[in-house]
């Protein structure tokens, strides 16, 4: 019988998460994308003007559109292009969730230098996330 | 070898018609190619886009290379959009794939979590600094070090050496602190493989680096991670191609959140783009099976410098 290599515990739980979330996570991608692209919610740009906007720098995108960044497209979510963005911070938080999933594991197995970094990477992540990090521009 | 010549066919028809729609905008200054872009039916990139990433999605997996390091030369080389929006969907191209691919990866003991972990985290921490450099520095400056990179990594293609089980001695002190070894079983021997890896801080110090140009440009990083992990650390191939595709998945997550946070993400762009190269990645994957892909990793090479040498004229002004 063939001799099967398993995975640690926290790899397997960090997999099973990360399955779960990948699915769920393009799953309201692709409905929120069908909703914008058949037109069932209006979008906040309509999509006549696109053409006209996309090759635009994103600070001249911005300032012409008059969107806000940062974490104000959630309330916007009954504009059919701000949907998307539901599926899309899903997609960049299931990493976040998959390591916190595993900290109490490293811990149990007194693992603490992986048990910090995983906090560690929890941290850079949600500071990424948190829309505090601006960038100047161009 | 009808599958490979139908790949082929497809790739030139593809590259074809990117260039064609380049030419037809190489001449005409911005205000005029927004104006012709804007005669042309709103409806026609999205789905140009679609046809396009889900024929880099086949050659990806054949050429073995990720998705974002195609997508954002062609694209940005080749389409209307402008650079910020097509680097914050090659992120999110490349975070799709690497999410797709994470969880069987991790579950066969392919992908390394005690490998990725250190790494990710200095890699992830460094995209982010590399994601805001890469939105604050002038489109041509990053447009003309895009090119450089990408014609940086046609050599590196060429050159790299690759290394099945490479030969570890001796593992170092930090990855022995680490405890950064593991064990896995290759199917085509039977055999279980006891790996471990030296040269570790050396390894941590150039994700440093790996990270920056990540975020910076968009690519994913797997050209990077790789020759790293299995040439520089000596992790097995297969672990380094497993582990630096799941950490793909931690390092463009933190890049993704500033290009999203700072408004560079178009959902008309990103969802066919991913939708496109998701199930070009499936075929791939098919074709994979019943074919010798020798031949694509040159179709790569020859996209990948095209598109480099036309981002470089680009960024210094010469093909506009």
């Amino acid at each position: 019988m063939e001799k099967k290599v398993v995975a640690t515990e926290e790899q397997l739980r960090y997999a099973v998460l990360l399955s779960y979330g990948m699915k769920i996570g393009m799953a309201m991608l692709l409905i929120s994308f069908a909703i914008y692209a058949l037109g069932i919610l209006p979008p906040f740009v309509p999509v006549d003007d696109l053409p006209k906007l996309w090759s635009m720098p994103v600070h001249e995108y911005l300032e012409t559109t008059h969107i806000h960044p940062g974490w104000t497209w959630l309330t916007m979510l009954n504009k059919g292009d701000f949907l998307n963005f539901l599926g899309v911070a899903f997609l960049g938080g299931v990493t976040v969730l998959c390591f916190l999933a595993i900290i109490p594991i490293l811990i149990r197995k007194k693992d603490y230098v992986y048990a910090l970094i995983a906090a560690l990477e929890v941290t850079v992540l949600i500071l990424a996330a948190s829309g505090i990090l601006k960038s100047g521009g161009h | 070898m009808p599958a490979l010549k139908r790949v082929a066919v497809v790739v030139v028809a593809a590259i074809i018609v990117a260039a064609l729609c380049s030419m037809a905008f190489a001449e005409a200054p911005v205000k005029e190619v927004v104006a012709k872009a804007s005669t042309v039916p709103w409806w026609v990139w999205p789905l140009s886009l679609f046809v396009l990433t889900f024929v880099l999605g086949v050659v990806a997996v054949l050429g073995g290379v990720g998705g974002g390091v195609l997508f954002v030369p062609i694209v940005g080389g080749f389409f209307p959009f402008h650079l910020d929006f097509v680097r914050g969907a090659g992120l999110l191209v490349a975070l799709a794939g690497a999410l797709a691919a994470g969880p069987g990866l991790l579950k066969k003991g392919m992908a390394n979590l005690r490998l990725a972990l250190p790494v990710g985290l200095i890699a992830s921490a460094c995209a982010i600094v590399g994601a805001m450099i890469g939105l604050a520095l002038p489109t041509n400056v990053v447009q003309t070090a895009l090119g450089i990179t990408i014609l940086g990594i046609v050599g590196i293609i060429i050159k790299a050496k690759k290394s099945e089980y490479p030969d570890v001695a001796v593992a170092d002190p930090l990855s022995t602190a680490l405890r950064i070894t593991g064990v896995y079983h290759e199917v085509s021997t039977g055999e279980d493989i006891n790996w471990k890896v030296h040269r570790t801080p050396l390894g941590l110090a150039l994700f440093i680096i790996i990270g920056v140009m990540a975020g910076m440009f968009g690519l994913g990083a797997g050209w990077a991670n790789v020759p790293v992990l299995n040439i520089l650390m000596g992790a097995p191939l297969k672990v380094a191609v497993s582990s630096s595709k799941f950490l793909l998945s931690i390092t463009d997550t933190s890049a993704a959140w500033i290009y999203v946070n700072n408004g560079a993400v178009l959902p008309m762009m990103v969802v066919p783009s991913i939708i496109g190269i998701m199930l070009g990645s499936m075929v791939g994957v098919r074709i994979l099976a019943k074919t010798k892909p020798a031949a694509v990793r040159y179709i790569v090479i020859i996209m990948l410098f095209f598109a480099g040498s036309r981002a470089l004229l680009k960024g210094l002004g010469i093909w506009n």
